[in-house]
């Protein structure tokens, strides 16, 4: 579990974050929505440790971030995987080794066992075949995969995604957010996704926060989400003419 | 102010560049990658370069001995001089600010901008350890490059000199031979190991600190370049400075 206590963030004059303190639970995908720039990004920066946050605190199961020593963080990292908005793989690196590498930071196993693990990940994000394609050679839909596969290779405790399917066509997309929804479940991860996709919300948003202009505004599940009556709320989900269809139909049945 | 704050943050990205190192095994790859892209794919242009530049200062210092009382051994004597105090070392870092810095700046830019380096934060590795050490090692290797330099650049000046009809071989050969001070590779090769600092760590803060797209990756590698020369060229006049001058 992690435990968001109040965090604020600014950059120069522009406060970014707010306040915001709320949880997320361990073996759920816990959703960060809102619109552009409302802060979500620069939240998950916080939570990952990119970013220090300038007054608050976050804690790892009740271990305070801002209080870790060297080792600490060291051991949090290895227990972090974080799937990147455009993957982030390393360009120089193949497929194999780009999931290779958080595995050779952490451990002193030899290639062929770290080859075996790399392998397992792969085969789990149905990707076969590709060990030795470098990222410039597949579909961004690979490369999403291959982050995911890189996020847990290490069989992390915290999944972070950031936008996991943007750019991604609805059927790629709604694959890649089952797949972050099994790997939750089966390895019982806390993960933290942000989107600004209703689509995921629908699909995989098991406990979701809506962030706006840096202030926590909502908070529930996705069944709640449709029956609130927070406007700012409303105003995000029902933004899109899919949803005000439904939503008009739904009041038509009532 | 903004200067002040560069050069701060220069010196702090040196201290974090030196302080939690990375895994040994994958920072000995990293070292071999980084002298194969810095140092060997270097080889080319700067052979090329310094062959005929090397030509070029025997045939200009030919033409200008019209005086019968200087003897013809000053051709091989300046092209040396030349060689060894300045071109090979001076120009040849500024020849490859524009390629290995370049390169630096812009394999650095570019992962900022795809999130490459947030990556490597993430999973734990100092980026600037990962990144900027190996090439600073790399450039350990530089002097290599100029004694190359200095070595065709001679050749260069003696096939341009005794083929050119300038001079015979015994004249060029014995200026080449004439009043040759050691202290002088001295000088040559302890600039070059100030000079391969720059080229690493200069280039490196460049990318790394850059904001914005794949625009400002090519901006980033243009300010780059041009201060990185302007380092070495006010390092050098710095050590000529303190070095030779009485």
């Amino acid at each position: 579990m992690i435990k968001v206590e109040n965090i604020t963030k600014h950059f120069g004059e522009d406060e970014i974050l707010k306040g915001i303190s709320t949880t997320f639970e361990r073996g759920k995908t816990n959703l960060i929505i809102g619109r552009s720039g409302s802060g979500k990004t620069v939240m998950l920066k916080c939570l990952v440790g990119l970013f220090l946050p300038n007054s608050g605190e976050i804690f790892f199961e009740d271990k305070a971030l801002g209080e870790m020593n060297n080792e600490e963080q060291r051991i949090l990292r290895e227990e972090t995987g974080m799937l990147f908005q455009g993957g982030a793989l390393f360009d120089s690196m193949n497929i194999e080794d780009n999931v290779m590498f958080p595995l050779r930071m952490f451990s002193d196993k030899s290639r062929p066992e770290l080859l075996a693990r790399v392998n397992e990940v792969l085969k789990r994000v149905d990707l076969e075949n590709v060990n030795k394609k470098f990222p410039s050679e597949i579909s961004g839909g690979m490369k999403k995969r291959v982050s995911i596969a890189r996020a847990i290779v290490n069989k992390p405790k915290y999944l972070f995604c950031d936008e996991p399917n943007s750019g991604l066509d609805p059927k790629t997309a709604t694959l890649i957010d089952n797949l972050i929804q099994d790997i939750t479940k089966e390895n019982n991860i806390t993960t933290v996704v942000v989107t600004h996709d209703m689509n995921s919300v629908m699909e995989i948003g098991e406990k979701i926060v809506f962030l706006k202009n840096g202030k926590l505004v909502w908070q529930g599940t996705k069944q709640e989400i449709f029956k609130t009556n927070n406007e700012d709320v409303t105003d995000f989900v029902y933004s899109s003419d899919l949803f005000k269809k439904i939503r008009n139909i739904q009041i038509e049945e009532n | 102010m903004k200067y002040l704050r560069d050069i701060g943050s220069y010196f702090l990205m040196l201290k974090k560049v030196f302080s939690s190192p990375t895994k040994r095994s994958v920072m000995r790859e990293l070292i071999f990658k980084e002298i194969d892209d810095l140092i060997i794919r270097s080889l080319g242009i700067v052979a090329f370069i310094s062959f005929f530049i090397g030509g070029v200062i025997a045939i200009q210092t030919a033409l200008n001995l019209d005086n019968p009382l200087i003897p013809k051994t000053l051709i091989g004597f300046a092209t040396r001089q030349s060689m060894i105090l300045e071109f090979a070392p001076t120009f040849m870092s500024i020849i490859l600010a524009g390629r290995a810095g370049s390169f630096i700046t812009s394999t650095i830019g570019s992962m900022r901008v795809t999130e490459q380096i947030d990556a490597l934060e993430v999973i734990g590795v100092n980026s600037l350890n990962y990144l900027v050490f190996p090439k600073i090692i790399a450039m350990l290797f530089f002097p290599f490059i100029i004694v190359i330099s200095m070595f065709l650049g001679m050749l260069g000046g003696y096939l341009a000199g005794v083929y050119g009809g300038f001079s015979t071989s015994a004249d060029f050969i014995a200026g080449l031979q004439n009043t040759f001070y050691p202290f002088h590779l001295v000088y040559a090769f302890f600039k070059t190991f100030l000079f391969a600092f720059l080229l690493a760590t200069v280039p490196s803060w460049h990318g790394f600190y850059m904001k914005g797209g794949s625009l400002e990756v090519g901006k980033a590698s243009t300010k780059a370049f041009v201060w990185t020369s302007i380092l070495i060229i006010l390092t050098n006049y710095i050590v000529t400075q303190l070095l030779l001058s009485q």
